[in-house]
């Protein structure tokens, strides 16, 4: 199943892009509770937007970002636009997802 | 053929292959790569000196920056900024009494609009730091968010 | 005013009073203590009688953690068993739209059957392990995925003429009541008495509307929290013992407290901090 979930709509040549991403963001400072052990950092470090192909952003998220994390933006485009977000972890890990401009 | 010759030779071949198709693909616009110096600092000033390169900001009325003002969860603070300023560069947004006060970044190209929104976490009542680069120069809107904790909800 | 209503309601609540007569009480005193609040936005619970949470709650509301959970619990609900039976054959309309129909007072088992227990009912039937109703997890996302089926669905609890469910929602009731803990709280003591007041940080949420609102994702944890676990949190904060999650207590004071919220539309899963 896909991590990411996107709205993007149009309204007055405007497209507001809407994400939230399914990622523990952890910051590494938290210690596991029966071992005593800090549980490693793991979060989204880089995500891109891209519309039709071109990138229209380029995040780059720190761990202080909260879990199950949550992203807007938005840039001048059209209805039926194919917008494509990609994030990538301090771990390697990626996730890819397209939607179409409603 | 020599398996060592063979092998040398394909590597030349490849590496010469990628310098060739990385210089034809070059994208116009290059995003900085990950700033994990930045994201590492604990002094508000000194991060904000390691994404810029100096300390000359601006505070204006032209970043709107919305975040509560008690922050019902420091887990979860919906933060929004945006700006009527032209030609936005960047968006960055800083939580001073976090442990690094930079939180995250927002790398835009001149299609994007300059409004962004995300959520994050606060350890404690902290100034939070909403810093736009435009044409250049940067500029500031900040907004103490109060952190509470403690409560029957547990 | 607002002792008068108090004093109505615990005398009301002293005498035998009929379950609608309890419901009646209880919406008259939240409509004297909060008298801007309609009684349908208590599906809304703290937020609404609290405007200044409300306006973050309705940002994470635009795009909630929960629909994550939604979209697994509905993979999760459309799995068939490895025997080859779903879910759907466990639930009357296949299990969609029915979570305001739970609990019930099951008059031949003679016991309060809640929907949690229904699904791992449904489990052990199809010779599937139960799922765990603590921290999260596929018990969660699937009591989360039929309550967003059941949305805008009104509760219609009727207690059955039946000397055995009168007993379990007078059971519940009596524990509603009753203080406990080293902190000596009720659940009313948070929920009726002092709630739009502030306990150190928190704002104790409205008893009516509890139900109609889970699982919810707690920003706190960071995942679903089912309503029996949410029971045990609440015991655990105020010092006592928590019971089981489906155990026959907080399966009869799930009933109580479902019934004062009759009338009010299932709005589950719901985001709290």
């Amino acid at each position: 199943m896909s991590t990411i979930k996107i709205r993007a709509k149009e309204s007055n040549g405007v497209v507001t892009v809407k994400a939230l991403m399914k990622h523990p963001m952890e910051t590494g400072k938290r210690k596991d509770k029966k071992t005593g052990d800090n549980i490693p950092a793991h979060f989204i470090q880089e995500i891109s937007g891209k519309a039709n192909g071109s990138e229209v952003i380029v995040v780059h998220w720190g761990p202080a970002v909260s879990k199950n994390p949550y992203l807007t933006f938005a840039y001048n485009g059209s209805k039926g636009d194919k917008v494509e977000l990609t994030w990538r972890d301090n771990k390697g890990n990626q996730d890819s997802k397209s939607v179409e401009v409603k | 053929m020599n398996r060592r010759n063979f092998l040398k030779k394909s590597f030349l071949t490849a590496a010469v292959l990628a310098t060739t198709t990385s210089l034809l693909v070059t994208p116009k616009k290059t995003f900085a790569a990950w700033p994990k110096k930045s994201f590492d600092i604990t002094d508000l000033g000194e991060s904000i000196k390691s994404v810029y390169g100096h300390n000359d900001t601006t505070e204006t009325t032209k970043v709107k920056l919305k975040a509560p003002d008690i922050a019902e969860n420091g887990a979860i603070v919906p933060i929004n900024i945006k700006t009527s300023l032209k030609n936005v560069e960047s968006i960055m947004l800083f939580i001073e009494n976090n442990p690094q006060p930079l939180s995250s970044g927002y790398n835009l190209t001149s299609k994007a609009v300059p409004s962004i929104g995300t959520r994050v976490k606060m350890g404690k009542t902290s100034n939070v730091i909403a810093a736009v680069k435009s044409d250049g120069k940067v500029y500031t809107a900040s907004k103490e968010v109060k952190v509470t904790i403690g409560g029957c909800g547990g | 005013m607002r002792l008068f209503g108090l004093i109505i309601l615990l005398a009301t609540f002293n005498v035998g009073a009929s379950p609608e007569d309890d419901q009646e009480r209880f919406w008259e005193y939240f409509k004297d203590r909060f008298p801007d609040t309609e009684y349908s936005d208590y599906k809304n619970g703290v937020y609404s009688i609290d405007l200044s949470s409300r306006e973050q709650w309705e940002s994470i509301e635009d795009f909630p953690p929960y629909e994550i959970n939604i979209e697994q619990g509905e993979e999760l609900f459309n799995t068939p068993f490895k025997n080859g039976n779903n879910y759907a054959s466990c639930f009357e309309n296949e299990g969609i739209g029915i979570r305001q129909n739970y609990p019930y007072f099951d008059e031949d088992r003679g016991e309060v059957v809640t929907l949690e227990l229904a699904i791992n009912e449904c489990r052990i039937k199809n010779s599937e392990k139960p799922y765990s109703y603590y921290k999260g997890g596929p018990m969660a996302d699937i009591s989360a995925y039929m309550a967003y089926t059941s949305n805008g669905n009104k509760i219609e609890l009727e207690i059955p003429n039946d000397e055995k469910a009168m007993k379990a929602y007078e059971n519940g009731k009596k524990m509603y009541f009753t203080k406990v803990g080293q902190l000596n709280f009720s659940c009313a003591d948070c929920h009726v008495y002092q709630t739009g007041t502030k306990l150190r940080a928190d704002i104790p949420s409205p008893a009516i509307g509890h139900t109609t609102h889970f699982p919810v994702y707690r920003s706190s944890a960071g995942r679903l929290v089912t309503l029996h676990e949410r029971f045990a949190g609440c015991l655990n904060r105020v010092r006592a013992k928590p019971y089981k999650a489906q155990g026959e207590e907080y399966r009869n004071l799930e009933y109580f407290i479902t019934y004062m919220s009759n009338g009010l539309e299932i709005n589950g899963p719901g985001s709290r901090k």
